[in-house]
């Protein structure tokens, strides 16, 4: 999120899209019926289905599942062509005066620079012109036919009312309502809120889905304000923190990159990350990018990681392909190319695409280590369980381990709330049984691998013999002794170089901020936007200060919030291109002169003058990107693609399937199903009774929705005589689920592009461990394909075929 | 006389044990209240209460957790019941249905509460002890780490990958959870690293 | 606040005792907003985590409704209405959280023939005090709601109770505390009321013409009352009743009990509370329950058709 659940009650206009947040975040929904009672907001759902969130809205639209950038290129083209942009916003804090290299271009479908053969883009044309001072040429007029405004407005013209009614079945008048009450809020006194989730990026062009909408909310001067912004509900407690703090194939804690092949050494790995400035004065804040990488390497390998061996940048692994992401890794799995696999708190029989392949990979796994509180079915996914689960557990050859954990209840830490909030929680019982603490778990097997390797030697030990554990009992380091080195501390003492008898940091002492951090080694800090969570002051996750001056919803002495404490991103954008709030009632921060003061911390430089400095600092370019270069793999604009399954053609490019830039592995596109067979349009979700696979085992939960079934409407019920309540079979190319049957109003049939699309909806809370009912999921139906920049599965856009049936045994 | 029984009747229902003399000199007001209390008597007097964050998603509410037990050294503490922190600024002590039942994910009948192993082929978990079941997964990891791992590619760039074995890393631990996780096992040149950020 | 820790009784079942009204500080309420709602159920799963009630694992039956009724653990239930409404074309998902509703003139402690096992607090909570109840079931054929219903474990009626130990404590009802969007409120019932006409004139600026307040005189009012986009169609909510009242057979044993044949029927009750105690069986007169029942029945019958 850029602003926080919090503040989601000044907003003017809710639009809830890709998302579910009556559903899947009923407390934080709660600020939208604040939002709307205190303040006379409206609220707009735009779903598939009509959901909980529609039915507490103003206005619902229907669409169909993964058409959201027809209707959002579609929104961008109304509000150019009805003059609803808020222009001194988007002239002074976007790139749409910026102009683009000329041989850009698009076509049928596709950008310049297509390799159809490798899947992929030569992105060399998505740039922009520089001037020979090495800054992007602008044009304040926006006329230039390349310049970026120019180019949008060229590329959105396709997305008229009427195309976008054939390819996503929205009504062209429930569209130009829609269409108007965005428009409204490019008004400098009026903002919208963008409240998403899985809704958008579970889908083979999940990132250009929000990219859409950011374009959409700088068109409309809508981010960095109260009330505006894009507001990515994140689903688990703490995936924030996780993605924070890197646990992905190629993450490095705050954001920084793992090196890949081609970055031999150090200096080659600082070459490409100089984030030098586009455009006069820009801060660029990415040019500090050495000053975080060094603290972390120091933080990793501590007194071995010295300046004569570039902080042990060597003793890091390289990609050699952009990511070993959970589809590739179960690929290699089921190609039997991986023998160990660890899943901590993760369910992924159930979690991940294609059920059956992810059966077959894991069964080709030497050994399988699980550590969850929970009774999983991945750590079961050996046992015969009849048709919930039909393998041949002699045939099955993994060891498995499955560790217990604690669960909140029992341990001590901090999760990152989706509004960037670190917040320290207690421990208030003991754990059952024999169960220990993830971090007891992962210290033990740490020791013991390091003895293994300080006594046997092997391959190469030097960065798990070196690896820096400063923890006072090695066999169970304690929570606060890990936050401290997040939040980084002096390795050895700074003094001015003015004045070398004033010390500036002092050794052992923990950081205040970011700000402090050094390139020498002289500082370590596990993670840099964490930096100023554990200071010298104490821990500042726990702070519980309810204090709000003005109301504001900032609530900026509770917890800690990431970067420094700034509750809303982007916040310098609430003040106009001389530093004053666009609208005074929802004034932020503002230039008084000589700096920037307010209700937050300003998001840049406190002395940083307006008209020199941007508000987007960490961009090269000082503004946001309206078209993003050669950043994203499939495009610098967002363009419309089917899903892979689809029951349309993809009416503005008849020949692409997909999005042409996903990856997708041979045995998989193989499986993809055709409408022909799989007729109809299959989505995934979630109720707001049960969180994902968990709550199936918690009593209350499974009584509350005990059974697993599927949603259609009264239109297919009747077609294929499905009975309300009674057994259906849903079949997809990959697999079989059986399900009752919930014959519904809330999901209708959509006419695309002449065609009558049925929408089927499968919630997935069910499996074969836990108090519910056994039952099903959909991910024994979704393909196995993920979007192109970061491979999130399409879950949300799928093809099935559904009959009556009598059920799981008879049938 | 239905009155006379009333008042009996209502007498035994309070569970008083006060003479009828004393009902009529109160005005039925401690009686009263004394059966209210009989009745439903408010289940979490003299709990210890401890803060905590709710672990579904990431609107992050508090919760406060009742418990059993003062903390002093003999009493085992045992959560009786959860609910909503009413200062926490975005739930203001409200929960949605998932958090109203944390109680029951606590205690729920299938949670881990030993380790298990299941050999090639067996059909059925079995116990091991902590100590055994660590030192094989060591053991298991280092054989396949010594064996697979690669130092250089084929340019001879040192690449230190071990690609043979991954890691999901969960969703819902805490920051110093992850954090130390991420060091073990990028350290050990694991790129099958990942999380729940996708799915 | 203090008042609401002297819970001070207006009413007693099957009694004709009045007790002295010398604590009648406030009524309580609970405000129920249906526009509000989103049917998370959160309320559902406070209310059973509240009162340490375990309801059965069921089945899905073609319907959000789980369980599918009210149950002697399920003291609150979410009831979903799918309705397209023909002024506007639009579909409306109306959803009602069922419970009891505190009548301010309870038909079920009328009704009730078993001294002291439904009371009704100064404040109007109307809450079943179990060591009475004989199980009878003449609550659930007095309530005008539907609401009450008998354990098969214990022969015992039970209900929402409002939370009458939180409150006795100064907290408003589990439900009410866990409401993550602020459609369930508690508080005065003067100040419900307050707040209900900001909630109506919300509504009716959102093209909610009949927006209201459900508030049925019919039984002099609830201590639970909803907020309803369409007040002019309860029914609309899951049936829930335009006009409840309580039956005149309820209103004729009440007035036997308290001016005329009480040796007899209240002889019979207070036989039937002490055989149950004895002989472990909650049982009335089976001839008199018969009759009453059909009375009821009738009544019953009846109302519902006006």
């Amino acid at each position: 999120m850029t602003n926080s659940w919090t503040d989601i009650k000044n907003t003017d206009l809710v639009i809830i899209m890709g998302g579910n947040a009556a559903e899947a975040h009923p407390c934080g929904f709660k600020w939208v019926t604040e939002a709307k009672a205190q303040r006379g907001a409206k609220l707009i759902v735009v779903d598939p289905r009509f959901t909980r969130s529609a039915s507490v809205a103003d206005y619902y639209a229907p669409i169909r599942q993964g058409t959201d950038i027809a209707f959002l290129l579609g929104a961008i083209k109304y509000c150019i062509d009805n003059d609803k942009i808020q222009h001194d916003y988007v002239r002074a804090f976007t790139n749409a005066p910026y102009i683009v290299k000329e041989g850009f271009g698009y076509q049928d479908g596709l950008f310049t620079g297509y390799d159809e053969a490798k899947r992929d883009y030569d992105r060399s044309s998505w740039e922009y012109e520089l001037g020979p001072d090495g800054y992007v040429q602008v044009d304040e007029t926006l006329q230039h036919p390349r310049c970026v405004y120019q180019l949008l407005r060229k590329h959105v013209s396709a997305y008229t009312p009427e195309m976008v009614e054939r390819i996503c079945g929205t009504p062209k008048d429930k569209y130009l309502t829609v269409c108007k009450m965005i428009a409204e809020t490019s008004a400098r006194d009026k903002v919208m809120t963008s409240m998403y989730a899985l809704g958008w990026t579970q889908h083979s062009k999940g990132s250009q889905n929000i990219r859409s909408m950011a374009m959409l909310q700088l068109l409309l001067g809508n981010i960095g304000l109260r009330g505006g912004g894009m507001n990515a509900l994140r689903g688990h407690s703490n995936i924030q923190g996780l993605t924070d703090i890197g646990l992905m194939s190629n993450l490095i804690p705050g954001y920084l990159t793992l090196p890949t092949d081609k970055e031999v050494d150090f200096p080659t790995y600082m070459s490409t990350r100089g984030f030098k400035p586009l455009r006069p004065n820009q801060m660029s804040y990415w040019q500090n990018y050495r000053k975080f990488m060094v603290s972390f390497l120091k933080s990793m390998w501590g007194p071995a990681a010295t300046a004569e061996n570039d902080f042990a940048y060597q003793w890091l692994p390289k990609l050699d392909v952009p990511g070993y992401d959970m589809l590739r890794t179960f690929d290699m799995m089921h190609q039997g190319k991986v023998n160990g696999y660890f899943c901590q708190g993760f369910n992924p029989l159930l979690s991940l695409s294609n059920r059956g392949k992810v059966s077959q990979a894991l069964s080709k796994l030497k050994f399988l280590v699980v550590m969850d509180p929970l009774q999983t079915e991945t750590a079961r996914f050996w046992k015969d369980e009849g048709v919930h689960n039909d393998v041949k557990p002699e045939d099955i050859q993994t060891e498995v381990f499955e560790l217990p954990t604690t669960c909140f209840a029992e341990d001590e830490g901090s999760l990152v709330n989706s509004g960037r909030w670190l917040q320290w929680h207690w421990p208030g019982a003991e754990p059952p049984g024999e169960a220990k603490t993830d971090t007891w778990i992962m210290a033990q097997l740490f020791q013991r691998l390091r003895a293994l390797y300080i006594k046997e030697g092997g391959a190469f030990p030097d960065p798990i013999v070196n690896l820096h554990w400063p923890y006072r009992v090695a066999d169970d380091p304690q929570p606060d002794e890990m936050a401290r080195e997040m939040n980084g501390y002096v390795v050895s003492t700074v003094t001015d170089p003015a004045d070398p008898t004033k010390v500036l940091l002092e050794k052992g002492k923990q950081l205040d901020t970011f700000g402090q951090l050094r390139d020498d080694g002289s500082t370590a800090c596990g993670c840099w936007i964490y930096s100023g969570c554990w200071t010298e002051k104490g821990n500042m996750m726990a702070r519980r200060d309810t204090s709000d001056p003005a109301n504001t919803g900032a609530y900026a002495n509770w917890a800690f919030s990431w970067p420094a404490n700034r509750r809303i991103l982007y916040n310098r954008a609430s003040a106009d291109i001389d530093g004053k709030a666009w609208d005074p009632r929802r004034k932020l921060i503002e230039w008084n002169g000589t700096a920037w003061t307010g209700y937050d911390v300003p998001d840049i430089a406190p002395a940083a003058k307006p008209r020199d400095v941007g508000p987007f600092i960490m961009n090269p370019e000082g503004t946001a990107r309206l078209f993003v270069r050669g950043m994203m793999k499939d495009g610098p604009f967002p363009a419309h693609y089917e899903p892979f399954e689809s029951p349309v053609a993809n009416v503005l490019a008849p020949k692409i399937r997909g999005n042409p830039a996903a990856r997708i592995f041979k045995d998989d596109l193989a499986a993809l199903g055709t409408s022909d067979k799989f007729p109809y349009a299959a989505t995934s979700y979630r109720l707001t009774e049960h969180f994902h696979y968990w709550t199936k085992h918690v009593w209350v939960n499974a009584v509350l929705q005990p059974e697993f079934f599927v949603e259609i409407s009264e239109q297919l019920a009747q077609e294929k005589t499905i009975q309300n309540g009674g057994w259906v079979k849903v079949s997809s190319n990959r697999g079989t689920v059986y399900a009752k049957a919930v014959v519904t109003k809330r999901i209708k049939p959509l006419i695309c592009d002449g065609k009558t699309v049925h929408v089927v909806g499968i919630p997935l809370h069910w499996g074969f461990t836990g108090a519910a009912r056994k039952g099903f999921g959909p991910n024994s139906l979704t393909p196995f394909v993920g979007d192109a920049n970061i491979e999130t599965p399409e879950f949300k856009a799928f093809l099935v075929n559904v009959e009556p049936s009598n059920g799981p045994a008879t049938s | 006389m239905l009155q006379e029984l009333s008042r009996r009747q209502f007498m035994k229902a309070a569970g008083a044990g006060l003479g009828g003399s004393a009902v009529a000199a109160l005005g039925f007001g401690g009686a009263e209240e004394a059966l209210a209390q009989a009745v439903r008597p408010f289940k979490l007097t003299g709990t210890t209460e401890t803060r905590n964050t709710c672990p579904y998603c990431s609107v992050a509410c508090g919760v406060i957790m009742y418990s059993l037990g003062d903390k002093s050294k003999n009493a085992h503490q045992a959560i009786v019941h959860i609910e909503g922190d009413p200062d926490h600024p975005t739930n203001r002590g409200t929960l949605c249905p998932k958090g109203s039942a944390l109680l029951d994910f606590i205690h729920s009948e299938t949670r881990t509460t030993t380790p298990q192993y299941r050999g090639p082929g067996e059909k059925a978990f079995r116990p091991i002890g902590w100590n055994e079941a660590l030192d094989r997964i060591a053991r298991l990891m280092k054989d396949d780490r010594d064996k697979n791992f690669i130092r250089t590619n084929q340019d001879g760039v040192t690449v230190n990958r071990w690609l043979t074995t991954g890691f999901l890393a969960a969703s819902a631990t805490t920051n110093e959870t992850a954090f130390l996780t991420y060091k073990v096992v990028r350290s050990s040149g694991i790129l099958a690293f990942d999380n729940q950020a996708r799915v | 606040m203090a008042g609401l820790q002297s819970q001070d009784f207006a009413r007693i079942s099957a009694t004709n005792f009045r007790p002295p009204d010398v604590r009648h500080d406030f009524e309580v309420a609970k405000l129920i907003d249906v526009s509000k709602c989103i049917g998370c159920k959160a309320c559902q799963a406070a209310c059973l985590e509240w009162n340490n009630l375990r309801e059965e694992v069921g089945f899905n039956t073609g319907s959000y409704d789980n369980p599918h009724d009210l149950t002697p653990n399920t003291w609150t239930l979410m009831r979903f209405t799918e309705w397209e409404n023909p002024q506007s074309g639009n579909l409306e998902w109306l959803i009602r959280k069922d419970g009891c509703m505190h009548c301010a003139d309870p038909g079920c402690l009328k009704a009730c023939p078993s001294p002291g096992a439904i009371v009704q607090y100064n404040n109007g909570i109307v809450d079943f005090v179990s060591e009475n109840c004989i199980g009878c079931g003449y609550c659930v054929k007095g309530c005008p709601f539907n609401i009450p219903r008998i354990s098969q474990a214990d022969h015992k009626a039970y209900k929402c109770t409002l939370c009458s130990d939180r409150v006795s404590v100064g907290q408003a009802p589990a439900c009410a505390k866990a409401c993550p969007t602020g459609a369930i409120v508690f508080g005065t019932k003067q100040a419900m009321l307050t707040y209900a006409q900001t909630r109506i004139t919300d509504l009716k600026s959102r093209g909610f013409e009949n927006a209201g307040i459900y508030d049925p005189p019919g039984v002099g009012g609830t201590h639970v009352m909803y907020v309803l986009h369409h007040a002019d169609q309860p029914q609309l909510y899951a049936g829930l009743p335009q006009n409840p009242r309580i039956s005149q057979v309820v209103e004729l044993w009440k007035g036997l009990t308290k001016y005329a044949g009480m040796a007899a029927v209240g002889f019979a009750a207070a036989f039937a509370f002490v055989h149950g105690i004895v002989a472990r069986r909650n049982d009335v007169s089976r001839a008199e329950d018969r009759e009453a029942e059909h009375l009821i029945d009738e009544e019953a019958a009846r109302g519902r058709q006006t």
